[in-house]
């Protein structure tokens, strides 16, 4: 079919490629997509340099908490007035320790040794130290022994570089009579919060935080992704469904500390669960996850082609067996994806724990789901929040810690992403 | 009309052997919302028989293909009535089974929609979920017939494990084909199965309906008239929701009774 079209009303010129203007506007094109390219790359490489400056500012700081500084104590048990029965320590050490005086003897015998103030070179939890070798073998009470006890504060600092004079002064005598060694701090892995830098460990909040995150996947992740393939998939869409998703997105919006109060009021306040305890850690950081997975995986199903929830159907498949057997793996990447993103805020978050009473002071590692603990983020808050210098380095040591925890994590579930991951 | 399509028409209405009635649509009106798709649309399926729906675009031709296995329930605000049974029995009935009569009446979708997985689990996929096959063996064996039926085997026969995304767009639709098949249909439903095809894997689908037409009924919707008269012996025109005319392909081709559907075979619309 021949179709003439409207007549040209108007002559125009034909177009002169070559003119000038044209060729300014071709430059002009270029010029563009050069700066935007390099405008670009500029911000990748500003992002990169941030990166690096945070990486080695947590590395150069936070590797010397990993170390600690010893000194050797040597201790004459037999001449000591330390009154120890070495069975009643087999049969129950607590009362066998409980009159022994081990704090005083581990004093008088870093004085006899360095002198006057030599107590004051020792961290104050060295007699622990002392009592733990005892316990660990009560045959040293026979005679004399050298056991290697954690340094003071100040003399850890000047031993890895960075101390008062007097403390270097000391430091220097000490490494001539080779009475002083650094060595990595394998007890800060395994202990929980002190009130002395040197005796701290990360392995409470550690724990703790893994405990939190436990209990947050278990409820937010089901729940979660059970909500957005009802939402998706089966809910009809009305104002009540509208007003549904409204109220998610908001969720998703609120600040974390207004989560922290609502655990507060329902968890604690109403429920009565144990404060300071993982679970209602947990519980609070699922509710404040729960809105990011819940969005994620309705993006996700939402971008699974119809065709095949068609395919499925169509040879008679039900409804559910759709969902499980096409739409739900053909989504879990992208729910996944979701997921991390949301697991790693619940890690980073410190205020809503705040809320809940996860900021006390608690020395031994949680044993249960109920024990009060804390988070490494909280503890991170806490330790900066101290005046004592030791604690400057053990707070870089913990944000190392708590980083590698996010990326263990992430990389876990990268993993598992990338297997479900269905090439079309 | 050219003389290549009747001489298709020629080939073909020579084989014609009305198999028994299998469906039956009884004054069907199909609404989405307060739109109506279908007007008052009565029309027998036989078996042994390739019934072709021609008609222009928003004729309602798919939409009148997908009540018949109740696909347009998944559209929350589709509504049919009337009435359309199978073997005599109503389909939108309270004692069908919606999941049941997707299995009877199969269906082969306009782009190719293989599953993500294996070649294997596309065909297997409908007879396990129906619990057709009694072991490994005998799945292995409905997946192979399956795909011979559909004239794959020998083509993937090697590579069963493959995904089925990875076959060619022809090899893709006749996996669906062998899928649909798998599960024992009764009716098998094709929505402008080619439309996505180069012509000689458009040529090997219509070869296959042949083969497929003595042991199925086979309802297809088709833009092609040109496909209609090759592989059909009965043909419906659709326009704007009425069913126009519906009658053997040769008549329909070149003895139309009504001028709308004289004017639309020879091109002048649509």
């Amino acid at each position: 079919m021949s179709n003439p079209g409207p007549k040209d009303t108007v002559q125009r010129k034909p177009t002169d490629w070559k003119s000038k203007t044209m060729r300014s506007r071709i430059a002009k094109r270029y010029r563009s997509e050069r700066n935007f390219r390099g405008i670009g790359l500029g911000a990748v490489l500003l992002s990169a340099g941030f990166l690096t400056f945070l990486l080695y500012s947590m590395l150069s700081g936070g590797l010397g908490g990993f170390q600690q500084t010893e000194v050797k104590l040597p201790i004459d048990f037999a001449t000591s007035s330390l009154m120890i029965d070495p069975a009643l320590l087999k049969a129950d050490k607590d009362a066998a320790l409980a009159s022994a005086d081990i704090e005083g003897i581990t004093a008088q015998a870093a004085d006899k040794a360095y002198g006057e103030d030599g107590s004051r070179l020792l961290s104050d939890g060295a007699w622990l130290i002392v009592q733990d070798a005892i316990v660990a073998d009560p045959e040293i009470l026979k005679g004399k022994t050298d056991i290697w006890v954690p340094a003071a504060s100040p003399l850890d600092t000047a031993a890895k570089g960075s101390g008062d004079a007097a403390s270097e002064a000391v430091v220097a005598r000490l490494e001539k009579t080779g009475s002083i060694k650094t060595m990595f701090n394998m007890p800060f892995l395994t202990r929980a919060d002190s009130t002395d830098p040197t005796m701290v460990g990360i392995w409470g909040a550690f724990k703790g935080s893994l405990l939190t995150m436990l209990v947050t996947i278990v409820l937010a992740f089901p729940i979660g992704v059970l909500s957005a393939l009802y939402l998706e998939e089966y809910a009809p869409r009305n104002r009540w469904t509208d007003l549904i998703e409204v109220s998610i997105n908001n969720l998703a919006a609120v600040p974390s500390i207004i989560f922290g109060l609502l655990g507060l009021a329902v968890f604690l306040n109403f429920m009565h669960l144990p404060r300071s305890a993982p679970l209602v850690g947990g519980l609070t950081l699922a509710l404040m996850t729960m809105p990011v997975i819940v969005i994620a995986g309705r993006n996700a199903i939402k971008s699974v082609p119809p065709s095949i929830r068609d395919a499925a159907l169509g040879i008679g498949a039900s409804r559910v067996q759709v969902v499980f057997h096409h739409v739900l793996p053909l989504a879990l990447p992208g729910i996944l994806t979701g997921t991390i993103i949301g697991m790693a805020r619940a890690l980073g978050e410190t205020a809503p724990l705040l809320m809940i009473g996860m900021r006390a002071f608690i020395s031994a590692p949680p044993t249960g789901l109920t024990d009060p603990a804390t988070v490494l983020p909280v503890q991170i808050f806490l330790w900066s929040d101290e005046v004592s210098k030791g604690f400057i380095e053990k707070t870089s040591a913990a944000i190392i810690i708590l980083l590698a925890f996010l990326m263990t994590m992430n990389a876990i579930a990268i993993y598992f992403r990338n297997r479900f991951e269905r090439r079309w | 009309m050219n003389t290549q399509t009747m001489n298709d028409i020629a080939a073909h209405q020579s084989a014609i052997v009305d198999g028994p009635l299998k469906m039956s649509a009884r004054n069907v009106n199909v609404y989405y919302g307060a739109k109506q798709a279908i007007r008052d649309v009565s029309i027998d399926v036989t078996m042994a028989n390739v019934t072709a729906f021609i008609g222009p675009s928003g004729c309602g031709k798919s939409t009148f293909l997908r009540t018949l296995n109740r696909m347009n329930d998944t559209v929350a605000s589709a509504r049919v009535e009337g009435e359309i049974t199978l073997d005599g029995e109503d389909i939108y009935g309270s004692s069908m089974d919606v999941v049941q009569l997707r299995a009877r009446v199969g269906m082969v979708f306009q782009k190719p929609n293989p599953f993500p997985k294996s070649i294997y689990e596309n065909v297997a996929y409908g007879p396990r979920i129906h619990g057709l096959a009694a072991g490994k063996a005998d799945m292995d064996q409905i997946v192979e017939q399956s795909l011979k039926r559909a004239g794959l085997w020998e083509e993937v026969k090697d590579r069963l494990v493959e995904s089925g995304t990875a076959l060619s767009g022809g090899q893709q639709q006749r996996l669906c084909i062998a899928r649909a098949i798998a599960v024992d249909p009764e009716v098998i439903l094709m929505d402008e199965p080619c439309s996505a095809l180069d012509p000689i894997a458009t040529a090997k689908i219509e070869e296959l309906i042949h083969e497929l037409r003595g042991r199925y009924a086979i309802v297809i919707v088709t833009h092609n008239m040109q496909q209609a008269a090759r592989v059909s012996q009965r043909t419906a025109f659709f326009h704007l929701g009425h069913l126009v005319e519906y009658g053997d392909t040769s008549d329909i081709f070149t003895n139309p009774r009504e001028t709308r559907t004289k004017d639309y075979i020879t091109g002048r619309y649509g």
